[in-house]
This record gives C-alpha cells, sequence and structure tokens, in this order.
C-alpha cells in the first residue's frame, strides 16, 4: 500500500481548494525555475529514468517519447506539446480529478515538460462534458499568467511558454492523439495515417507530442523527489504510483492512488471496501477501461494491477479504470453496450471500424437474447478479428477486445442463452 | 532509390514512393478504392492491405506505407487474402444489390473487387443502412445508399477543383458524404467526380440509365470547347454520342475534362442542320445540294471572296477553304470572329510557351486579362497545383475567384507599365516566371505591352520560355498556322467588301456587316445560320476527323465517332463538292489526301505533338491602358453545341444565373 508521504496528487478529492495560492502550499510551482535549470537533456533524462510510462493507457515511455522531439526547432516549424485531457474512456475519471482539484499540478507540468521538448506551447485539449472542470482549468492558467509563471520569461526561468486550453465537442474518438490534433485544426475528428508520427509533423504539420494529462501531472513532483524515489515504487518495467478509478460492484467506488502492481484484492480491500456480496460474488473485472477484454474472477483477484501483470492475463491495464462487475450482472449485456459506445463513437473514416462496430453491436445485441444460432458466436469472433488489426487507429482493437474478451470467457452463458431461447420457442412450437 | 522484394520479385523505386506503388512496379496489382495517383492518400478503404516484414505482425496499407530498403512484400500471403476479404465483405454488407439497376455497373470497380475478393454468400443478417440522396446539381446524380466513404470525391474537390463544397458529415456508419447544404457544387469539373467514385454512388445526372458501357463505341478524340484541347473518349452507340469521358495526357488534361467538355453532348442532337437551305423571300427554305451549288455559283464572286472560320473548327476544314480561296484568288481568312488584330507575324508571341504540364512549374506568374478559370479550367487546376507548391500568383483585371490565392492588382491594364515593387521583386527571384495573356487582354491591345515585359520581368531562362497566351478557340492556333488572319482583323475582310463570304461554323461574327452572299458550313442553326443566305450543313467534332493545335502549339489528331445527321456531309467534303461546282475544283479526293497536301504546306500540322514555333517578338508599341474585360460570360453558353444543350442550359440557369432547380428531399 502506498504511503501518504509518497502521494503525488495530495488533493485528489478536494478537500483543499484548487487555486494557486492551495497549491503552492501543497508545494506546486516550488522552485519551479530551478527544475527547469537543470537543463532540458537533463530532465528527459531523469523522466527516463523514473520509469514513467505513459498513463494514457499504451504505456508507452514519457521519458523516450520527449526525446523524440526535435532538439533544434526549425524556423517557422516550433514544437509543440498537446496534453490529452479528452477523457472520454467509459470507466475512466482520473484526468477530470486531476483537472478539477489540482490544475496546478498539470500546468506546472506543462510548462516542464514543454520546456525539456523544447516546445513553444501546450495545448490542453479538454473533453467537451467537462464544464467545470474546463471552467477550473481556463481560471488556473489565467492565475499562472497573472503569476508570471507561464507567458513571456515563464517562472523567471528566462523560457518563453504559453499555454491554451482549448475545449472539444464530445467526441470519443478526438482522444486518440491524430484524431486530436486533426480536431484541434478545426477540421472533422478523425485519426491521421502514420506514419509520419506528430514528433514529426503534427499539429500544424509541427513537431507535436501529445501526453496523457497523468504522465504531464507527475513530471513536476518525480523531478523535485528524484527519479530514484518514483522508480523505487511499483514493479520493473511498472514504476510509480497510478490513479486507480474503481467504479462498478465495490462498496465504495472510488478513484485513489496507488502502487503499481498493487493486487486486486488489496486495491479492493484497501480503498473500496471490498466486493459488492463479498469475494465470491465478483463475476469478472475490466482492468484498464472499456477498450481492453474483461478478466473472470478467478484471474484477477489476485493479479497485480500493471501493465506487464495485466498484460499476461491477456488484458491491460489501459488508463487504470477498474470496472467491477458481480453476479447480478448480465455480461453480455454489460458488453453489448459497450459495443454500441464503439459503434457510436467510430469516426467512420476506414471501412473495417465504419461497418464493422455496426455489425458487432447488432449481433450482439441478438446474443443478449439469445436469438442467434450457435454458429454466429464464432462468427462474430471472426469479424471482430477482420476489425481488430486492418484499421488506421486502435479503436477498430478496442472494439474488437471486449468482445473477443467474452467470447473467451463466458461463451458457456452465450450458448445458453441462444439453447435457452431456441428451447422455449420449441415449446411453444408444440 | 529504396530496393525491395515484392512477393520474391526484387524491384527499385524512386525515393518517397509508396509500396503500393512498388508492387505495380513489379507487376502485382493491389486493389483499392480510395487511393488515387492524383489525390491525397486517405489510407480509409483498407483494400491495399499486404504484409510487410520488417513489421508489425499485421497487414499494413500499402498505399500509405514509405517503400523501404530492404523491405519483403507479400501481396498473395493468406494473411493478406484473409484481410482483404474482412474488408471486402464489410464493405458489401451495406452495399445495396442495386448492380442491375446502378449507372455504374460494368465499370465498377466494387464489382470486379468482389469478383476477386467476395464471397459467394452475406454472414450479414441484419437489415442494411439506408442513406439519403443528396442534391450535388445538375451534373452529378447521387444514390448515397452505395456510397462506401472512399472520400475521392471529397479530396477532389478540395484539392483538384478547389471547390470545397463536398465533404463528410456524421460519424461511423451514419458518416455521409454531401455538398455544402445539399446544394449544387459550384465547379466547371464537378464531373469528375462521376469518373473518381468507384461505385455507383455518383453517376452522371444527364447519362442516368441510357446505356451500359460494353454497348458503347469508344473512339479517342479531342474536345473542342476550349483551346486547351482535352484528350478524350467518344463513346457512342448507333448514330448518337451518349457521352464523354476523359482520356489520360499527362501533358494536356490530365486524367480530368471539364463539364462542357463532357455534358454538351446532348447537344449533337438538337437543333442541327440536317439539310442544305437557301434563303428565298427573307426565309430559309430546305433545297438540295444542287440548288445550293448553284446559287453560290450564281454570284459570280471572283475573287471577291472571304472565308471566316468558327471557333471550333479542324484545321482540314480550314485548309480546304483555304485552298478554295487560293483557287479563287482570295487570302481573305480571317478565324478571330470577334475582331481581334493583335500581331501573328510571330506563332511564338502567341503561343502557351511555358507548356500546360509547364506551368505546373512556374513560382511566379502573372495573369493578364484573363479569367483562367472560364478559359481553361484545366490550365486553371495546373496553377493551382504550382500555388500548392508555393507559388506566387499575381492578376490584372476584375477580382475573380480563381480557386487559389491571387494578388489582384487592379484592372488596369496601364500597371503592365507600371508594376508595383512587390511584383517586380518576386519576378526578381523567380527561377521560373510566368505571365498568361488572355485574350481579353489582347482585345484590349495589351500584346505589345506585355511582350515588353519579357525582358524585363525575365520571363526567357535556359529551357524555359515564361511568355503564355491563352486562347479560347480550338480553332485558334490551327488557324493562326494556317494563315486566318487579316493584319487588321475582321475588319480588313469587311473593308474588302467581299462578294461572297464563307461562315465555317462562325456563329460569334458579325455577320451584318458583310453586303455579300454569307453562306454558313456549319452543324448548328445558331447566329451564323440565321444570319446566312445559304446554309450547308456540316458535321461538328465528333462526327468528323480533324487535326487540331491547342493553345500551347500541340497538334493532335480526333478520329470520327458517328456519322452527321440527315444529308450533312463532312466539311471538307463539302468544300470538294462546292469547288467544282464554283470551278476551281480542289486537288483532293479523300481525306488523307488532303492531310497530305496541308502537311506538305504546313508540315507541323502533319505531326502530332507540340509545333515548334521558335521565338522571336515582334516590336510593338509598348504602352497599354485602360479596364480589361473577361471575354467569356457565360462559361456554360460558349458556343453552338453547348448553347443547344439542355445540360449546359440547365448548369448556366442554375449555377450561373442562381435557378433553383433543387429537387424535393424523396
Amino acid at each position: 500500500m502506498l504511503a501518504d508521504k509518497d502521494r503525488i496528487f495530495t488533493n485528489v478529492y478536494g478537500f483543499q481548494p484548487w487555486n494557486l495560492e492551495s497549491a503552492r502550499k501543497r508545494g506546486d510551482w516550488d522552485n519551479t525555475k530551478d527544475l527547469m535549470a537543470r537543463g532540458q537533456d537533463q530532465i528527459i533524462e531523469d523522466i527516463k529514468a523514473s520509469g514513467l510510462r505513459g498513463r494514457g493507457g499504451a504505456g508507452f515511455p514519457t521519458g523516450m517519447k520527449w526525446s523524440f522531439m526535435p532538439k533544434e526547432p526549425k524556423p517557422g516549424k516550433p514544437s509543440f506539446l498537446l496534453i490529452n485531457a479528452d477523457e472520454s474512456e467509459p470507466g475512466s475519471c482520473k484526468d477530470r480529478e486531476i483537472i478539477r482539484h489540482d490544475p496546478h499540478k498539470l500546468i506546472e507540468g506543462a510548462l516542464i515538460a514543454g520546456f525539456a521538448m523544447r516546445a513553444r506551447a501546450a495545448y490542453i485539449y479538454i473533453r467537451g462534458e467537462f464544464i467545470y472542470e474546463a471552467k477550473v482549468l481556463f481560471a488556473a492558467v489565467e492565475e499562472a499568467y497573472a503569476a508570471g509563471l507561464l507567458g513571456k520569461n515563464a517562472a523567471g526561468s528566462g523560457y518563453d511558454f504559453d499555454v491554451f486550453v482549448h475545449r472539444g465537442a464530445g467526441a470519443y474518438i478526438c482522444g486518440e492523439e491524430t484524431a486530436q490534433i486533426e480536431s484541434l485544426e478545426g477540421k472533422k475528428g478523425q485519426p491521421r495515417l502514420k506514419p509520419p508520427f506528430p514528433a514529426g509533423a503534427g499539429l500544424w504539420g509541427c513537431p507535436t507530442t501529445v501526453n496523457n494529462v497523468e504522465s504531464i501531472a507527475v513530471a513536476p513532483t518525480i523531478l523535485r523527489r528524484g527519479a530514484a524515489w518514483f522508480s523505487s515504487i511499483g514493479r520493473e518495467g511498472n514504476k510509480g504510483t497510478k490513479l486507480f478509478q474503481i467504479s462498478g460492484h465495490v462498496n465504495k467506488p472510488c478513484v485513489v492512488e496507488e502502487e503499481m502492481g498493487i493486487s486486486f484484492r488489496e486495491l479492493i480491500e484497501t480503498h473500496c471496501g471490498g466486493i459488492r456480496g463479498g469475494w465470491d460474488n465478483l463475476l469478472a473485472v475490466i482492468p484498464g477501461g472499456s477498450s481492453v477484454p474483461l478478466v473472470p474472477a478467478a484471474q484477477i483477484m489476485d493479479a497485480p494491477m500493471d501493465f506487464d501483470g495485466l498484460k499476461a492475463l491477456g488484458s491491460g491495464l489501459g488508463t487504470a479504470a477498474v470496472i467491477v462487475m458481480d453476479k447480478s450482472t448480465d455480461i453480455v449485456r454489460a458488453i453489448s453496450r459497450l459495443s454500441y459506445f464503439y459503434k457510436h463513437e467510430s469516426c467512420g473514416q476506414c471501412t473495417p471500424c465504419r461497418e464493422g462496430t455496426g455489425w458487432m453491436w447488432r449481433v450482439m445485441e441478438r446474443l443478449r437474447t439469445g436469438e442467434a444460432s450457435i454458429g454466429e458466436i464464432d462468427m462474430l469472433h471472426d469479424v471482430t478479428k477482420q476489425v481488430e488489426g486492418h484499421t488506421i487507429c486502435a479503436l477498430g482493437d478496442a472494439a474488437a477486445w471486449p468482445i473477443q474478451g467474452l467470447i473467451r470467457h463466458f461463451r458457456p452463458e452465450i450458448e445458453r442463452r441462444i439453447n435457452e431461447r431456441s428451447g422455449d420457442l420449441a415449446v411453444a412450437a408444440e | 532509390m529504396p530496393k525491395l522484394t515484392v512477393d520474391g520479385v526484387e524491384v527499385e523505386v524512386p525515393a518517397g514512393a509508396t509500396v503500393l506503388q512498388a508492387c505495380e512496379a513489379a507487376g502485382k496489382e493491389i486493389p483499392r478504392f480510395c487511393y488515387h495517383e492524383r489525390l491525397s492518400i486517405a489510407g480509409n478503404c483498407r483494400m491495399c492491405l499486404v504484409e510487410v516484414k520488417p513489421g508489425p505482425p499485421k497487414p499494413q496499407a500499402s498505399c500509405a506505407l514509405p517503400a523501404a530498403d530492404k523491405q519483403e512484400v507479400f501481396t498473395a500471403s493468406p494473411m493478406v487474402k484473409k484481410a482483404r476479404e474482412g474488408v471486402m465483405e464489410f464493405l458489401l454488407i451495406n452495399h445495396p444489390l442495386d448492380c442491375p439497376i446502378c449507372d455504374q455497373g460494368g465499370e465498377c470497380d466494387l464489382q470486379d473487387q468482389s469478383v476477386a475478393y467476395g464471397k459467394g454468400q452475406s454472414r450479414f443478417h441484419e437489415n442494411k443502412r439506408a442513406v439519403t440522396d443528396k442534391y450535388m446539381g445538375p451534373i452529378v446524380k447521387t444514390t448515397m445508399t452505395r456510397c462506401i466513404q472512399c472520400t475521392r470525391c471529397v479530396r477532389f474537390a478540395e484539392e483538384v477543383s478547389g471547390v470545397e463544397e463536398i465533404g463528410a458529415i456524421y460519424r461511423g456508419e451514419n458518416m455521409q458524404i454531401t455538398s455544402y447544404l445539399e446544394q449544387a457544387v459550384t465547379s466547371e469539373l464537378s464531373g469528375n467526380v462521376v469518373d473518381l467514385c468507384p461505385v455507383g454512388a455518383l453517376t452522371s445526372k444527364p447519362y442516368a440509365f441510357e446505356a451500359r458501357p460494353w454497348e458503347l463505341g469508344k473512339t479517342p478524340g479531342i474536345d473542342v470547347m476550349d483551346a486547351v484541347g482535352t484528350n478524350i473518349r467518344i463513346d457512342a452507340r448507333g448514330r448518337q454520342v451518349l457521352r464523354i469521358l476523359p482520356r489520360i495526357n499527362e501533358d494536356v488534361n490530365e486524367e480530368w475534362a471539364s463539364d462542357k467538355t463532357r455534358h454538351a453532348v446532348d447537344g449533337l442532337a438538337r437543333r442541327r442542320l440536317d439539310k442544305p437551305y437557301l434563303r428565298k423571300d427573307g426565309k430559309l427554305v430546305p433545297v438540295t445540294w444542287g440548288e445550293a451549288f448553284q446559287a453560290i455559283a450564281a454570284v459570280n464572286a471572283g475573287s471577291s471572296v472571304a472565308a471566316i472560320a468558327g471557333d471550333q473548327l479542324d484545321a482540314e476544314t480550314m485548309y480546304a477553304a483555304k485552298g478554295l480561296l487560293a483557287k479563287l484568288g482570295s487570302t481573305l481568312l480571317e478565324g478571330r470572329q470577334t475582331g481581334m488584330d493583335y500581331d501573328v507575324s510571330s506563332l511564338g508571341a502567341v503561343n502557351f510557351n511555358s507548356t500546360i504540364a509547364g506551368i505546373e512549374t512556374a513560382d511566379v506568374i502573372l495573369l493578364v486579362g484573363t479569367n483562367l478559370r472560364w478559359e481553361a479550367p484545366l490550365i486553371n487546376t495546373r496553377i493551382r497545383k504550382a500555388v500548392k507548391r508555393g507559388a506566387k500568383v499575381f492578376a490584372i483585371g476584375d477580382e475573380v475567384n480563381l480557386t487559389y490565392k491571387a494578388t489582384f492588382l487592379g484592372n488596369d491594364l496601364g500597371l503592365l507599365g507600371n508594376l508595383p515593387k512587390d511584383v517586380t521583386d518576386a519576378f526578381a527571384n523567380a527561377q521560373r516566371p510566368a505571365m498568361i495573356v488572355g485574350g481579353g487582354a489582347l482585345k484590349a491591345g495589351a500584346q505589345g505591352a506585355t511582350l515588353a515585359l519579357v525582358g524585363s520581368l525575365g520571363l526567357i531562362k535556359d529551357g524555359w520560355n515564361g511568355y503564355n497566351v491563352v486562347h479560347l478557340a480550338a480553332a485558334r492556333m490551327g488557324g493562326l498556322m494556317l494563315g486566318f488572319a487579316q493584319k487588321g482583323g475582321i475588319a480588313d475582310i469587311v473593308a474588302a467588301n467581299p462578294k461572297l463570304v464563307f461562315l465555317l461554323g462562325a456563329d460569334d461574327v458579325d455577320a451584318s456587316k458583310f453586303a455579300g452572299l454569307k453562306v454558313y458550313i456549319g452543324h448548328h442553326g445558331d447566329n451564323g445560320a440565321a444570319a446566312a443566305d445559304v446554309v450547308l450543313p456540316g458535321a461538328a467534332y465528333t462526327e468528323k476527323a480533324g487535326t487540331y493545335v491547342n493553345t500551347e502549339g500541340r497538334v493532335q489528331r480526333s478520329e470520327k465517332a458517328v456519322f452527321a445527321p440527315g444529308d450533312a456531309r463532312e466539311d471538307w467534303a463539302i468544300l470538294r463538292a462546292l469547288s467544282d461546282a464554283l470551278g476551281a475544283t480542289l486537288p483532293f479526293d479523300t481525306l488523307d489526301a488532303l492531310r497530305s497536301a496541308m502537311a506538305a504546306e504546313v508540315p507541323a500540322l502533319g505531326v502530332e505533338g507540340l509545333a515548334d514555333y521558335g521565338w522571336s517578338a515582334p516590336s510593338l508599341s509598348a504602352s497599354a491602358s485602360g479596364p480589361v474585360g473577361y471575354p467569356i460570360k457565360d462559361f456554360y453558353l460558349t458556343n453552338p453545341i453547348a448553347r443547344a444543350s439542355d445540360t449546359m442550359q440547365r448548369c448556366s440557369a442554375e449555377l450561373l444565373h442562381g435557378v433553383s432547380f433543387a429537387e424535393a428531399a424523396e
């Protein structure tokens, strides 16, 4: 269990005000100038040494990502930092807590990360539905400007840096980094083809790094307390602390900062007051937001909650949005609802996702009621395989995986429904 | 130059090439829907997936993947086959089984590819998607349920035609392609999206339900609607031309054609002159060929005879007319119907010297009195390309939307003698500077002033001549090569007061100025025939083999697709027969004989390709002043064929005069 002294997000519950004055009392903006004085390469080295992996879901090493940015921006081609606050993954709600209760961690992180990657400015793309959070963020950025922490000679470092907040319009796909860039440029939010990667040609064709809110917000603390401190927490390859967002059938759903690699049982017992109806009542868990396959109860109970631990279970940590489902759950309906979500949020650009998500959802709806034949389970699995890995962005994969997880672990349940319904029909026919 | 192997075949491709291009270089056909050589890469149909090593263990879209050294590409592996079959299945699940009633049938990419990658039966048991049709104007018919969202049309509108009026709305399976507010697309090139559409979502409205592609005879031809010389394919069934499609010619039209080129064809079947007429008591009455010839011979004009060539005339007709006049002892030839009298002592000085393809590489361009979007839409797209590459465009004339950024300096030819500093600076720094002089500027007397700038703006460099004239008439350069020009233009002919005037398809000349007998030889009952005393029915451009020279001096041959209607004959044959009646027999009995005689006199007309005019600028007065007007007032109605076309009339009414034809939503 994470000791209180090791917490990065000290105001995640909003017990204190979010404003600059309170943030300073919590240690934010404390001598930011000195952190920046270490030099850009040193900051990147420190982040690399800390073992921080991106908190947006893919888990790409953050320091390495920053190091892809050009050392000498070309004239007329400034570099940009784009902070992805378009948190729309069903189950995820960590960026929202950071922004509404601790926005200065993010803004300070934006300055330091932007400085390290030699960016001219940071854009924070915030989800359209986050109305209160956007209000807070706008006010916090204004506070930072007024205090000289942003703008010309930001925080007295001699570096000029701006932060712009941009509100999205509520499309899930705009959380995909290249779609977000398109959206920010004022176009229809559709993912771009890669290559070129954003670090080469991103926002307005300029080098751009897209980072998750949490990845950026933890950076100042890591630098202050040292890479060694951060890397002393967690498991090899899965270092540091992480905001877990536990929802569903637990007694006390919550967002909590914990060390990476904590076991599922400990996480639930310590912070969530256990599973509703006890551990025997646990059916399955979606451990990383709706995009990852579910894990049945027996496998998840003592599994370590980190990137590699969950990958070994055929799932993933994703955004650490833990969706707990007990035995009262209609698991087919639950996954079908996720399929509907992906059908609704598919951008429509490329064929497999545009056509496949609708097809998958419709078949899922029939499987929910048993209005199908057994053979259609395999057909659905085949369709998910035709979508997975054939699309421009990862939304196709994300739509396919939950269904694959369902079929992998709950095939008997689906077959039961089909058989029961056809049995009912047979009885009715007699 | 990356070297890679495709299915074991080693190929070397230029740097920057894609894997798809490498596969084609290796002779492997890659199925595709969204990819198009002339549009940006979208990578959204996912049909071109191939397996690439090294790379992730999943198939990659070859259209968007850069070819790299030592790559191994597999285009027929089980993974690739499975992936393509999967994509094809997805494309078909919501595609209606419209093939029997779809105009795309027989030339549909989806139909063709489904033979190769489609399943025999469907696994999709849900309801199919239906999409409401969109209104895109008089040219493009939509059946949007068939759309596979490849976005070729969107990219064409944005990138080539420069009219950002087609786009996608909604998301996911509800994504729809539509025009802006479902209004007509205001582009002269909108018909091209019909060719681009890989399925039957966008089809040709005037051609709807007319014919199947395999019923059509296909004849290569040359377009005469403007002076670009678009290479076309004339598709005819029986005696009727049903549609015109562009042929690929990288030097001229790439693979585009303007809407007028494509859709003026219905004008070929209307208002046709199909028998000879003679004016009796002020009225034109049908007569026999013999009576008509007699009436002409009865004038006894001697050498007092003139010929005025129309805008769409082939060189053969003009040569025959020239020969006839020469036999009669006259050289009163003119083709510039509207009275222009610019100097033609050097054809290089009235030619599009940079060539149409070459203008793409210009870096600074000055337009003088030309609305290229209407005068030569396909040259305009080339300039748009140049602008995308960073070229600067300045223009003298009234401000018009050219689809790219152009700095309008003002409508005063006096500017030519006093160009602003930023213009001269731009030219001073240019590697490939160009000036394009339009018909409006020539008419306003700016020829000398523009030629005077050739030196001071440095338009001629090693291997580059940036002095360009855009003509409006397909017949113009051929006519000038054959000497259809008087020093004072039409005015000289009027002054000579000929007793006999041949109007060779000349519908835009003011015929009331001629007191003598007016003989109209042409194909449409338009202004020329109305003013004529004798009408001899000729052949339109699809009905005769002809040689045309475009504005860059490119000699091109067109073939005969169908026969002229009724008693109408090919124009050269009419002149040959008439020469007998006039007692001045022309020395050729076949088109081949005519052509060889013409080639003997003007060798350049005997060789297809760019004619070499050399460069020498006549010394003319360099002063010019006053405003310049654009000669085309209505893009869709510039010639007799277009004026007779219902489609062009409707385009003009709807797109230029704001008449609403929008159909009620179904």
